[in-house]
């Protein structure tokens, strides 16, 4: 496990290991996986309702694979902690975020003042995905 | 044209408050620059040989005359006065300050415009026809349903960190006069048995180190379902494009290794999954963007002949302006190619004046050509001839549209920090080779590309003639290529054999050309000539 910085859930946080996608098959009651940019996420959905923390390791930002396993663990409607590791920089956390991750834990702190503003930089969004904001295109049809 | 709302400024506003907040933090060493370029690479910022490039988006090619002029002022505010009109349709400037370029976003801003996703592993500005809106035989405007795609794709979360760049074209002519088959995605709009407008996709072409042409996934995509299935498209290249060597990352070669079919079947999967998942925009969207594509107030009866009494005037009609789907009405194509220069360089100047003859003879639109030339889309006939003499006094006159002296270049050695070898020293070689008119006549339609290096900006492999740059132990070398082609009948350029220095090539650019005057047959262009004989008779000639 690896403790995250920044954190949008109010649960408590989940401090089981996270295994691997590989070993987490066989071993039935662990509550907790880590993806690696290679893993299919999707061999993790007929186990959502037991998982209660999937990190989402990304060895180097310039790697998105990331964010379509995030997005596809929320398509198929997981509502447990989904956390960004590894190489998680400040630029990035608002795409993240869109896709599903609702804490943080990167290798290096980061600036929090700088964070937040990255956060809060986009005052709409064009896309729809699983993240609960409106996009552009149902504002303009109302 | 398309008019930002509230919705779309405060977005493109808000990317130049974060990217001045990126420059400051790069500059107080908060940020890399290993993790800084692409961020700056997302906003068009390259650092090149002797200074930073910036490159500024014009989706789907169409300018507005405020929008142009502003380019113009660019030049000269930011640059060294001019701007160089690029294959993407875009226009880049080659002497940009990292200080500067937070304002000159602003500036951009001010006029609807922007540098978003102009390079990076992102999703690129959308391409179109130049004759949008204008064609005569086109099918629908194709460019709602590119400005669908480019609100789609700006800052889409998931996909700002493919494995490569990801550019994609939009065409509704039989016509193709936007290379969309050398696309990673090609769209083209075809109606179906029951009369339905809709999308036919085609995925994984390029030029690059690797050219393919790209294969049919989907003959039909109703339009109602477009963005899902763009983004199901994405999504399964985004898991499955190699990330391991970058020379091999594009999607063209995920659909080349896993064939066409099982690519299909997988962008069909995701497709099925992401209909129910509401990502779709609703398609009062796409008719709310149509409307500001609607046909200008064309002047009903306006006269349809010209008067060509002035012979320098009626060869410059006959080379530069195309049929318009009006009457009355004709397209003219504003040549930034004229003999011995760069081609698609212009002056501020010229930029401005470009757009004012936009704004009082072209319902105040122009449109940047993926060949780097500039269409005044909508010119009246009996306007015509007081526009060209305008155009001939500022230097901007050139009768060459689709002849050899109507180069493709890439900015090659004397700007990028990819290229091998010099670019556009051989083009202004090879114009000043061709320039008397009766030898550009008897040559005919001609599309000759030259790139600087394998990455193939220049297009050399779609060129009727190509010429590739290579670096053979520290000296520029330059490769021949015979026979590609960006039009519907998309085909790629053979190598005809070992390469030529500077001289050389322009001299094995001649001879091919001899060839083909040689052994034409009837109104064959080099092109046809060339597929009938094959390259032999070429090589004879070149290397004999």
């Amino acid at each position: 496990m690896t403790e995250p910085q920044l954190r949008f859930r109010d649960d408590e946080v989940v401090s089981d290991p996270a295994v691997t996608v590989d070993s987490f098959g066989d071993q039935s009651n662990a509550t907790a996986v880590r993806i690696e940019p290679g893993d299919d996420a999707r061999a993790l959905l007929p186990h959502l309702d037991r998982l209660r923390l999937i990190e989402v390791n990304f060895p180097a930002y310039t790697d998105g694979r990331g964010y379509s396993a995030a997005r596809i663990l929320r398509e198929a409607g997981y509502t447990g902690e989904l956390r960004a590791v590894g190489d998680v920089l400040i630029d990035q956390l608002s795409n993240m975020k869109r896709c599903g991750f609702d804490s943080f834990a990167p290798d290096h702190p980061l600036n929090e003042a700088d964070a937040k503003a990255a956060l809060d930089c986009w005052p709409d969004v064009y896309q729809a995905t699983t993240d609960g904001r409106t996009p552009i295109w149902t504002k303009r049809h109302g | 044209m398309y008019k930002y709302d509230t919705y779309d400024q405060a977005m493109v506003d808000a990317r130049v408050a974060e990217f001045r907040d990126q420059v400051r933090r790069r500059l107080d060493g908060s940020l890399t620059e290993e993790q800084f370029r692409p961020l700056r690479l997302m906003n068009g910022l390259y650092l090149q040989l002797h200074a930073y490039m910036l490159r500024v988006a014009v989706p789907y090619g169409t300018l507005s005359s405020a929008q142009m002029r502003m380019l113009g002022d660019i030049a000269d505010k930011y640059d060294r006065g001019y701007g160089h009109f690029t294959t993407r349709q875009n226009i880049q400037y080659n002497w940009i300050k990292l200080e500067d370029a937070g304002d000159l976003l602003a500036d951009l801003a001010s006029v609807e415009m922007h540098a978003i996703q102009t390079s990076g592993n992102c999703i690129r500005n959308i391409s179109s026809d130049q004759y949008a809106g204008a064609a005569a035989e086109e099918l629908v405007d194709p460019r709602p349903y590119a400005e669908l795609l480019r609100q789609w794709s700006s800052f889409h979360p998931e996909f700002m960190y493919l494995p490569r760049k990801f550019k994609i074209a939009v065409i509704a002519s039989e016509t193709d006069r936007a290379a969309m088959k050398l696309h990673d995605i090609g769209i083209k709009l075809v109606k179906n048995d029951a009369g339905e407008i809709g999308a036919q996709f085609y995925v994984g072409g390029g030029m690059g180190r690797t050219p393919m042409i790209a294969p049919m996934i989907r003959e039909f995509v109703p339009l109602d379902q477009l963005i899902t299935y763009a983004e199901a498209c994405l999504r399964v290249y985004n898991r499955y494009g190699r990330r391991d060597n970058k020379y091999k990352a594009r999607i063209k070669i995920l659909v080349h290794e896993i064939g066409a079919d099982e690519y299909a079947r997988q962008a069909e999967e995701e497709f099925a999954h992401l209909l129910g998942q509401g990502v779709e925009p609703p398609i009062a969207e796409l008719e709310r963007i149509k409307t500001y594509f609607q046909d200008p107030p064309f002047e009903a009866g306006a006269p349809d002949t010209l008067d060509r009494s002035d012979p320098d005037f009626a060869l410059w009609v006959d080379r530069n302006c195309v049929t318009h789907k009006q009457p009355g009405y004709i397209s003219a194509t504003i040549s930034l190619k004229p003999v011995g220069g760069i081609p698609g360089d212009a002056s501020a100047d010229q930029i401005r004046l470009m757009a004012d003859l936009a704004r009082d003879y072209s319902f105040d639109e122009c449109r940047v050509t993926h060949a780097q030339n500039i269409v005044l889309p909508h010119v009246r006939k009996a306007d015509l001839y007081v526009l060209w003499q305008k155009l001939d006094a500022a230097g901007l006159g050139a009768a060459n549209l689709d002849r050899i002296g109507d180069i493709i270049a890439c900015p090659g050695l004397d700007y990028c920090s990819l290229a091998n070898a010099r670019s556009i020293p051989i083009a202004q070689k090879i114009s000043e080779r061709f320039a008397a008119q009766e030898k550009q006549d008897a040559i005919g339609e001609m599309k000759l590309k030259i790139s600087g290096c394998i990455n193939a900006c220049g297009h050399h492999h779609a060129g009727h003639i190509g010429i590739l740059g290579v670096d053979k132990k520290g000296v520029e070398n330059y490769q021949l290529l015979l026979g590609g082609s960006e039009g519907e009948d998309t085909s790629l350029g053979k190598i005809t054999g070992p390469g030529f220095d500077e001289e050389g090539i322009v001299d094995a650019v001649e001879k091919a050309a001899d060839v083909y005057l040689a052994n034409k047959q009837g109104e064959e262009r080099f092109l046809d000539t060339y597929r009938r004989i094959g390259i032999d008779p070429f090589k004879e000639a070149i290397y004999d």
